[in-house]
């Protein structure tokens, strides 16, 4: 390790939910609620001693439902929070995202994701739950997602879901894995001076009864708790200045495109992709979180072997990076989408690439075992 | 020009909006009695959050108050209002619940927040009925009631909302009815400054869905005074037997414990500790 005189510059060897809960804190996350379910509960075990020392809050809740919710009325308490579970504790929070996202409460949920359905395989890494946060709670909404691979972006990406949160005003979840969150490597903790973090709009003084605090797509300013901003706060359909109208359908309607264009008109600020090899690339394998790591090392054997192919991952699932794929289905002939699961995210990339490239889907020999270099690479040497 | 009397509680109202409680409800009483006990205790509006829930009880501070309101999930107010309290303790938090709200689909979160000895206060509006969504059965559901899940009449035993909370730990806890507005406005003020988890069963008077059940249908009147008629206080209960308490109401400041370690305060003592170390 290089010496350096800037402060803080750190690495450690670290497990991935550890590099979670880690990045959380230097992104100035002060509370954290969560209800013990593995594979995710040494992000719990960790933000319990640490955010003591940090001058935050932790609570172990009575259920998923309550961390959630103690969440959400933590950011109105004006802190930066978050909670950690796995896909049995993200379907019983689903309602209550939902009421995150049309309060506009920012807020990161990692879901560490295992066997599913229902109790499934608590310790077997599965990308089961990709639609999940998009599609799971009821309604028609926006929400923002990153798939980590390495522990190192366990750290990064949660700094990154923090700042999202709070540029939006949107829960933003970590799409991680039970491979991801258990494997230990090394983390690259940044100077000081490297740390950029975003901090929410804050309503400064009270406006008024008719205040404009919600459904600006450009994001309204936020008005803290306990600061005499009189804040009108509901779940229910309302207008600009949160108040409830649960009976014109035009207000149904601005509510619901204002909050969906929130986020889709800055999707060139939230949607991140890694391109790589793509430049004479014929075919491109698509790929997100744990799979990734071995798609990455067969294309860069499939290149020293003289295979034009390169690699396509997004690191924000959601938004979905429809238009980079479809730039993507003009450049190669085929898309090969590689995913731990039986084909989630696929229906999207083939829709995206609008018959433009082949998109053939390329199921894991077993569920929860990785790809073996091998069987990427015969596909791609069939497909090329 | 014509000399008009403000209402002396106006001033803790939006303004603008119109409350949308059906005839009778005891929800207006419930509103008066909270807003009386706070403008007695002289604390800035500023200093209060309400959170509330879905059920008719949720309307009673939401929209209308005029200071910080989360309207939240049917069930969930006291777990949000958990979150919000850890993070602003300085705080005065107060829940309207309904007793849907609390003991049915939100008696896990009620329960534990009770034992963690949280200052909050929950006010819990208890008319025995699901009223918003038709006058369903709810877990205080007088036994043999029928409602209009329950045609048959009601085969389950009711909840006790009071003794369900003073044995999950609460440190406050008061039951009074609807008939007793000021009594209730004094226990209201008691919780408001006491320092720990606080519970107000207010039992209320729902004329429309719970009035049909006892055959007093839009009589709010009635109600009230078969309240009136079935409440014995606490320091007279205490000297009654139990078939002389049979179908009572016992109203009164039911529990009061001080020196309790409430939850906000252990964490300023964790992080002291954590510091430390």
């Amino acid at each position: 390790m290089k010496s350096s005189v800037r402060k803080e510059h750190k690495a450690e060897f670290l497990q991935g939910n550890i590099a979670c809960a880690e990045g959380a804190i230097v992104a100035g996350c002060k509370f954290f609620a969560g209800y013990p379910i593995t594979p995710a509960s040494e992000i719990a075990h960790h933000m319990s001693k640490r955010m003591f020392e940090k001058d935050g809050t932790f609570i172990q809740t009575e259920d998923e439902i309550a961390a959630i919710a103690n969440i959400i009325g933590a950011s109105w308490g004006g802190v930066k929070s978050m909670t950690a579970t796995s896909g049995p504790g993200i379907s019983l929070m689903l309602e209550n995202i939902g009421l995150a996202v049309v309060t506009e409460t920012p807020c990161v949920i990692v879901n560490v994701q295992r066997g599913g359905p229902s109790t499934g395989s608590p310790t077997i890494a599965f990308q089961g739950d990709m639609l999940q946060p998009k599609f799971g709670s009821h309604g028609e909404y926006q929400i923002i997602a990153l798939a980590p691979s390495s522990p190192q972006e366990m750290f990064d990406f949660t700094i990154i879901a923090f700042n999202k949160a709070e540029k939006y005003r949107v829960p933003v979840f970590i799409l991680a894995d039970a491979l991801v969150g258990h494997m230990r490597e090394r983390v690259d903790f940044p100077f000081e001076d490297e740390i950029i973090l975003d901090e929410r709009k804050k309503l400064e003084t009270y406006q008024g009864i008719h205040q404009k605090i919600f459904l600006d797509e450009n994001v309204a300013p936020m008005p803290i708790f306990g600061k005499g901003l009189k804040a009108n706060i509901t779940g229910s359909t309302h207008k600009e200045d949160g108040f409830r109208n649960v009976s014109d359908p035009q207000i149904m309607d601005n509510a619901i495109r204002k909050l969906s264009n929130k986020i889709l008109k800055h999707k060139d600020d939230i949607i991140i992709v890694e391109e790589k090899y793509l430049e004479d690339a014929e075919v491109a394998i698509f790929s997100y979180g744990l799979v990734y790591r071995a798609v990455l090392e067969t294309v860069n054997t499939a290149r020293s072997e003289g295979l034009k192919v390169g690699s396509f991952r997004p690191i924000t699932v959601w938004p979905f990076p429809q238009e980079q794929i479809e730039e993507l289905s003009k450049k190669v002939k085929t898309i090969v989408v590689c995913e731990n699961n039986l084909g989630q995210m696929y229906p999207f990339v083939k829709a995206a690439a609008n018959g433009n490239a082949k998109v053939i889907f390329l199921p894991p020999k077993i569920l929860g075992a990785l790809y073996k270099q091998e069987e990427i690479l015969n596909k791609i040497k069939e497909v090329i | 020009m014509k000399n008009t009397v403000e209402h002396p509680l106006k001033k803790y109202f939006r303004g603008e909006i119109n409350y949308t409680t059906c005839p009778g409800c005891g929800n207006g009483i419930i509103s008066q009695s909270i807003l009386r006990a706070i403008d007695e205790l002289n604390i800035s509006f500023d200093q209060f959050a309400f959170v509330s829930g879905i059920g008719c009880s949720g309307w009673i501070p939401s929209p209308y108050f005029n200071t910080d309101i989360l309207h939240v999930t049917h069930g969930r107010s006291v777990a949000f209002a958990t979150g919000l309290k850890l993070a602003a303790p300085q705080l005065k938090v107060i829940i309207c619940a309904g007793d849907g709200d609390t003991s049915a689909i939100g008696g896990n979160h009620f329960i534990h927040a009770a034992r963690r000895n949280i200052d909050l206060t929950v006010i819990c509006v208890n008319n025995e009925i699901f009223g918003m969504t038709g006058g369903q059965v709810a877990p205080t559901t007088p036994y043999s009631s029928k409602t209009t899940t329950t045609p048959y009449g009601s085969i389950e035993r009711p909840f006790d909302l009071s003794n369900l909370s003073i044995a999950a730990g609460a440190t406050f806890v008061a039951r009074w009815t609807t008939y007793q507005a000021r009594s209730l406005k004094n226990s209201i003020k008691k919780a408001i400054e006491h320092k720990g988890f606080s519970f107000i069963e207010v039992i209320s008077q729902c004329p429309v869905q719970y009035g049909k059940v006892v055959g007093m249908r839009n009589d709010s009147v009635s109600m009230l005074m078969h309240y009136k008629e079935c409440s014995v206080n606490i320091r007279k209960a205490k000297n009654m037997s139990e078939d002389e308490l049979k179908d009572k109401i016992i109203v009164g400041d039911l529990v009061e414990k001080k020196n309790v370690p409430e939850l906000t305060d252990e964490i300023k003592r964790l992080r002291r500790e954590a510091k430390r170390k």
